[in-house]
């Protein structure tokens, strides 16, 4: 600008706006900082939201419990839960990564029901080591990922059209290998080192779901690959800007998501020392109804390890209750179905409340 | 010119505005604005970036309730103000805005009949009919045009055509039962991006629209065009209606001084020197579609503005150097490193030194739904890690530091993006990419939406930056912006560059006279 024209009509008057200007923005900020401030030590809200799900957990419980108290107050009942829920905690974090990058992976539950079938085919038919077989069908996941990525990524088709088809192909694969027949006799190995082995009482295949859980957590909040994957799900074109390399994050995402997936069909034939070709398919939409409610809680508006965790076991105990009284198994499907749906409102409420997500 | 032809005597005028103001705020946008469209005249509208064109637009199209007191009448008939949006077609006024409102999947017929189709109770669609009626239309206005085609595939030129030919056969409809009323087409900014030899197809389109007793408001950037197609033209500036004249008997310069005005001479040229001379970056035979081939280069310290009226293709430039564009060919040296611009991308762009921030402030810059923290934090994730990892608190710690320097406010790292005002979100953005120490900074638009006391912290933080050595690359069409801020300004036109000023030349005033006189040297 030129030097000294206060004589000038227009500069007196862009100093008199420059001054104005200032007063409103100390007015606005002092406004704000108020308002920030109290938002920083202690909201019900944000409280409420971050550990709503938690409360409405035990409020289940105490109701659930009022007309079922023998079984629902004892740590038996809540064991073998934890137990006979580790899959889906651990297929819920394999859908939970390519969803933060912005995809869809339906394939999950057909790639733990193919895991759990070629490990069943390898270790009975075959005659292969558990271990040997473990590795092989984790890398089968990992290739089931590969082939996501590349039709998503090469051809640029959306996520959802693709692991739907490759989901459907997979569950053909499935009915290929196993004859449609379900293979009974797994090694006694694996079902010891899953189910038989207990640590207070609760299934040791529990803490395998649980450690991953804690892993999965670390790397999304803690570690930058974690943020990096947030920043391509959020704003794809951001992230290529900032030098992320989305396509190799994409990829990552969706290997990441058929290896997990592949454990957790590991961890399910390990359940039950066999493997049949359908009953993996069901847990398609528990996982899906688990990530989203895991959403609303404990990091609102992220999909998020321990709001996953506590989203299954949520949904579990409802059900587990629900079969104390008497209900017959259908409700199975009413609670998943209804989560889900639910949950994803919820979510785009805590969304339209503030812009987060 | 054609100027005898229209207005007829005895017949009132097409539209007729009067005393029309708006105020945004304490903005004035317009001030007792009044102006007259006769019968069949192509009447210009001209006027630089904030002079007041859109806003008189807007208000004619509904979006903008005026003042009190003014006045618009169509045909004699005094029409409700606002403007019902929902009715403008039936009161005889149609629109074509650069983003011609096509849907490019769907067929030629489907855009043209978009209106009757989208709102027509019809449960038995005759294709056949509606093909022959769209290829009649066609014919009239004498356009090659298969009704079968998917938008999409045809050229940007066919495909203003057709958004002119829908806007004209709309409005035809909507007044069918008035023949004495046939209508005010308003075509805002329709030619930046066609070739000449399009806009020469378009021009002749507007005259058949005018010959079939239709009005036309052409308003543009572009003198030149103006001079070609209108009978008459009004300039704005500043909100304030500076003149309407008879285009055939006003010059080339005349127009030009009208629309940068010679009031506004307070800022002198910024004499600004650079400090060193010592080259940094070079550019050459850099080139895309529809720019180039160009070259340049930038001194350490140096800031560069590129600058020229919409379509020009200067706006292009940052993204090109920073490798996010495909398509891309040329050479960039910096710092004695060379690169082809064929192979650039911007991981590769961020190692060589080089950050770009784009105009798109939450589509391409930022993400409006993660903190403040997370987007500054960003580019130096690595090392805000402790032995524990990344965490939220680090995270914190580094964006309040941050936010501070560059003056955001509130700074408060937890907060997202979109809740930040447009000033002090560009604050933090600029902060992101400002903490790694770049070589060659590129902006694109850096105080679009930005307010003045935020934009000063702005330029501040720029100058700072130049002067540690870095050499920072600013398109903008905020010429005072440019005069105030750069060492140097490269005025573009057509996708070249054709002219450079520096020194006492760089004013206000000037970027904008090369801006409007560029055209006629390459037209």
């Amino acid at each position: 600008m030129s030097t000294g024209q206060t004589s000038d009509p227009i500069a007196a008057y862009e100093k008199r706006i420059a001054a104005l200007e200032a007063k409103l923005n100390t007015l606005e900020e002092s406004v704000i900082s108020r308002t920030v401030r109290e938002s920083e030590t202690f909201d019900w809200k944000t409280w409420a939201e971050r550990f709503g799900l938690l409360i409405a957990w035990g409020v289940m419980i105490l109701i659930l419990g009022a007309f079922k108290p023998d079984q629902m107050f004892a740590w038996n009942s809540y064991a073998s839960m934890f137990g006979s829920n580790a899959m889906v905690v651990v297929l819920t974090l394999a859908l939970m990564i390519p969803l933060t990058t912005g995809d869809f992976d339906l394939s999950v539950a057909s790639v733990m029901g193919l895991s759990s079938m070629l490990l069943a085919v390898l270790n009975v038919k075959m005659g292969m080591p558990i271990g040997g077989a473990i590795v092989f069908v984790l890398a089968a996941g990992a290739i089931v990922g590969l082939i996501n990525s590349f039709f998503i990524l090469y051809f640029g088709v959306h996520s959802l059209i693709v692991t739907l088809g490759t989901g459907y192909f997979i569950n053909g694969v499935i009915l290929w290998v196993s004859n449609s027949n379900t293979i009974a006799g797994v090694s006694m190995d694996l079902v010891k080192a899953v189910i038989l082995t207990r640590l207070f009482g609760i299934p040791i295949g529990f803490y395998y779901a649980l450690a991953l859980s804690v892993l999965v957590w670390y790397v999304f909040q803690h570690t930058s690959l974690g943020r990096r994957l947030l920043f391509v799900g959020r704003g794809r074109e951001v992230a290529r800007l900032s030098g992320v390399n989305v396509n190799r994050v994409r990829t990552g995402a969706l290997v990441a998501s058929g290896v997990i997936a592949a454990f957790a069909g590991v961890l399910y034939t390990g359940m039950r020392g066999a493997s049949d070709p359908s009953s993996a398919l069901a847990f398609l939409l528990p996982a899906f109804a688990a990530a989203f409610l895991g959403s609303t809680a404990i990091y609102p508006g992220r999909f998020n390890a321990p709001g996953a965790f506590v989203a299954v076991f949520f949904l579990s105990t409802g059900i587990m209750g629900l079969n104390f009284l008497g209900v017959d198994s259908f409700v199975q499907n009413l609670f998943y179905g209804g989560g889900l749906v639910i949950a994803v409102s919820i979510s785009q409420l805590i969304r339209g409340r503030k812009p987060m997500d | 010119m054609r100027s005898e032809t229209a207005g007829r005597v005895g017949e009132t005028d097409a539209l007729d505005i009067r005393h029309l103001s708006k105020y945004f705020g304490g903005a004035v946008a317009l001030d007792d604005v009044s102006l007259t469209v006769r019968r069949g005249e192509v009447h210009g509208l001209l006027g630089s970036n904030g002079s007041g064109k859109s806003t008189l637009i807007k208000v004619l199209a509904g979006f903008h309730t005026p003042e009190p007191g003014a006045k618009i009448s169509l045909y004699g008939k005094s029409v409700p103000l606002p403007i019902p949006g929902a009715k403008v077609r039936e009161l005889g006024l149609a629109f074509v805005h650069q983003h011609l409102g096509l849907i490019p999947s769907l067929s030629v017929t489907e855009n043209l009949q978009i209106g009757s189709l989208s709102t027509g109770q019809d449960w038995a669609i005759n294709w056949g009919a509606a093909h022959r009626e769209a290829a009649a239309i066609f014919a009239r206005f004498g356009l090659a045009l298969d009704p079968k085609a998917p938008v999409g595939t045809l050229s940007a030129v066919q495909q203003a055509l057709l958004a002119i030919v829908r806007a004209y056969e709309d409005i035809r409809k909507a007044t069918e039962n008035h023949v004495d009323r046939p209508g005010v087409l308003v075509l805002d900014e329709p030619t930046p991006f066609l070739p000449r030899a399009g806009v020469e197809q378009l021009f002749g389109l507007v005259r058949q629209c005018t010959e079939l007793g239709a009005s036309v408001i052409f308003v543009s950037h572009d003198v030149d065009e103006v001079r070609e197609i209108t009978d008459r033209a009004t300039v704005l500036r500043d909100g304030h209606l500076i003149d309407t004249v008879v285009t055939a008997d006003t010059s080339h310069e005349a127009f030009v001084e009208r629309i940068i005005g010679r009031t506004m001479d307070v800022y002198a040229g910024s004499n600004k020197q650079p400090r060193t001379s010592t080259p940094s970056v070079a550019v050459s035979n850099l080139s895309v579609a529809g720019v180039g081939p160009l070259g340049f280069d930038l001194a350490e310290g140096e800031i560069l503005g590129l600058t020229g009226l919409i379509g020009s293709g200067f706006d292009n430039v940052p993204a090109l150097l920073y490798g996010a564009r495909k398509g891309t060919t040329g050479q960039m040296t910096i710092d004695n490193q060379s690169f082809d611009l064929a192979a650039f991308n911007p991981i590769k762009a961020l190692e060589a030194g080089i950050a770009y921030l784009p105009a798109d402030r939450l589509g391409e810059a930022g993400i409006g739904s993660l903190s403040v923290g997370d987007n500054v934090s960003m580019p130096v994730y690595g090392q805000l890690r402790s032995a524990l990892g990344l965490t939220d608190r680090q995270i914190g710690r580094h964006a309040r530091k941050l936010g501070q320097g560059a003056g955001v406010k509130p700074n408060v790292p937890s907060m997202s993006l979109a809740a930040l005002s447009g000033g002090n979100a560009q604050k933090a953005l600029m902060a992101k990419w400002l903490q790694i120490g770049p070589r060659l900074l590129l902006l694109d638009e850096p105080t679009q939406g930005v307010d003045v006391g935020a934009r000063q912290q702005i330029w501040d933080a720029l100058d700072r930056t130049a002067q540690s050595g870095a050499a920072i690359l600013v398109s903008s069409t905020d010429y005072e912006q440019l005069a105030q801020l750069c060492h140097r300004v490269l005025i573009f036109a057509r996708g070249q560059i054709v002219a450079e000023l520096s020194g006492a030349d760089l004013t206000k005033d000037l970027i904008a006279e090369h801006c409007y006189r560029s055209m006629p040297q390459l037209a």
